[in-house]
């Protein structure tokens, strides 16, 4: 129990995908100049990122490894990825409207989203069990959403700021980013 | 445009990371020193290249096209994965020291922007030579600008430049001539953040003089 909330802590904020780790870069530049957006955002990539990581994760022990290809790794995890993708988008257009209203322009955007692919290699190259799987996935993608929201809000006050004008939108996001992940690295000496 | 416009407009003009802003991911984590920028420079080169000359080899057979067209993104990401995987086992032959200081990120240049992007919008719809020259150009275009920033991290974070292997450039001396210690942040992830948003800003700092200059010229 300690390990796994250990593992769920490092998750969420020491190994933080988006400041530590640098994966889902492009949504967290992109999709945070609103909070709504950057929530919305969030919790696609969390839904995504838990689905595809369990199917990939059942994969890669299941048949990949008992028939000895676990070199077709990237490709079969990178066609899952986009099939599933395409039939939650399907799915959840079928089953609650409002659901794809709020998160629908934001699900094609995540097939090219690294943090999805990145986490369900990293689950695989750390040697995670199910459990360990499913909890860090979870917190890997819970602190997407905390870091889009607080990045979002941020940003949203830089719009009032009078900001260097070779600095205005990308240089000045990458500075506050820079700012962020030192206060989250900090915290991961705590455990 | 002629083969030298398509070779080199990717490296300034058109810069894949400074320009356009694509691929940040790996940009931001494998700049932690110079030779890792190179690896991961040549692995985009190999399958930027590759991808796009199947690619436009494929779009430019007509009957190939019309069959391919409807699922063409699809297409795109089975060759470009099947790419990776070589640039992958290639480097966990041969070169194991780069292979796991990368670590995930070879895998994960399947879902680099530029690549995808590249062959969408440039491969899809232009000669296998152009594509090739242009897949050549951007890839570069790529790695330099990469290495730029490792330099500048490698150098601020360690006082180092590890250029390949053993070969390391020592520039300690001109801290100690100073009298401050090499400043460890920059080779932490905030540096990244930090130097790649400074020199983005410098970028588009001098850009900005030259469009000044080319319109004070058209008015004059």
């Amino acid at each position: 129990m300690e390990k796994i909330i250990a593992l769920a802590f490092t998750a969420f904020i020491a190994e933080n995908i988006i400041l530590s780790q640098f994966l889902g870069i492009c949504p967290f530049l992109g999709v945070s100049k609103k909070r709504s957006n950057a929530l919305g955002m969030g919790f696609a990539v969390l839904f995504v990122m838990l689905i595809s990581s369990m199917v990939t994760w059942v994969l890669y022990k299941y048949v990949l490894e008992v028939l000895e290809i676990e070199y077709m790794r990237t490709i079969v995890f990178i066609i899952v990825i986009a099939s599933l993708v395409q039939m939650v988008e399907t799915f959840i257009k079928k089953v609650s409207p409002p659901l794809y209203k709020a998160l629908g322009i934001y699900l094609p955007l995540i097939t090219t989203n690294c943090a999805v692919l990145g986490v369900a290699i990293l689950n695989i190259s750390k040697g995670h069990s199910f459990v360990e799987m499913v909890v860090y996935t979870t917190f890997i993608g819970l602190g997407f959403i905390f870091v889009m929201y607080i990045f979002s809000m941020i940003r949203e006050k830089l719009d009032n700021a009078p900001v260097p004008k070779a600095f205005q939108g990308i240089p000045i996001a990458l500075i506050v980013a820079a700012i962020l992940a030192i206060i989250f690295s900090r915290f991961g000496g705590i455990f | 445009m002629t083969n030298k416009e398509n070779l080199l407009k990717g490296l300034v003009k058109e810069n894949p990371l400074f320009v356009s802003v694509l691929g940040m991911c790996p940009s931001l984590a494998v700049s932690t020193s110079l030779e890792n920028a190179l690896g991961m420079g040549m692995g985009v080169l190999f399958v930027l290249v590759m991808s796009n000359l199947i690619i436009s080899l494929i779009m430019s057979n007509e009957k190939l096209a019309a069959l391919v067209k409807p699922v063409r993104i699809p297409v795109y990401i089975v060759v470009i994965a099947t790419l990776v995987t070589i640039v992958e086992m290639v480097m966990h032959a041969f070169l194991i020291s780069l292979y796991n200081s990368l670590g995930v990120f070879i895998p994960l240049i399947v879902v680099n922007c530029i690549i995808l992007g590249r062959a969408e919008a440039f491969a899809s719809s232009n000669k296998p030579l152009d594509s090739v020259l242009d897949g050549i150009g951007m890839a570069l275009g790529f790695t330099a600008a990469i290495a730029i920033i490792a330099i500048f991290r490698e150098f601020l974070g360690k006082g180092t430049i590890t250029v390949w292997g053993n070969l390391v450039i020592n520039l300690k001396g001109a801290f100690t001539f100073i009298g401050i210690e090499p400043i460890g942040m920059f080779v932490q992830p905030a540096g990244a953040f930090l130097s790649f948003g400074l020199i983005l800003a410098a970028v588009v700092a001098i850009g900005n003089k030259r469009k000044e200059k080319l319109a004070k010229g058209a008015a004059k």
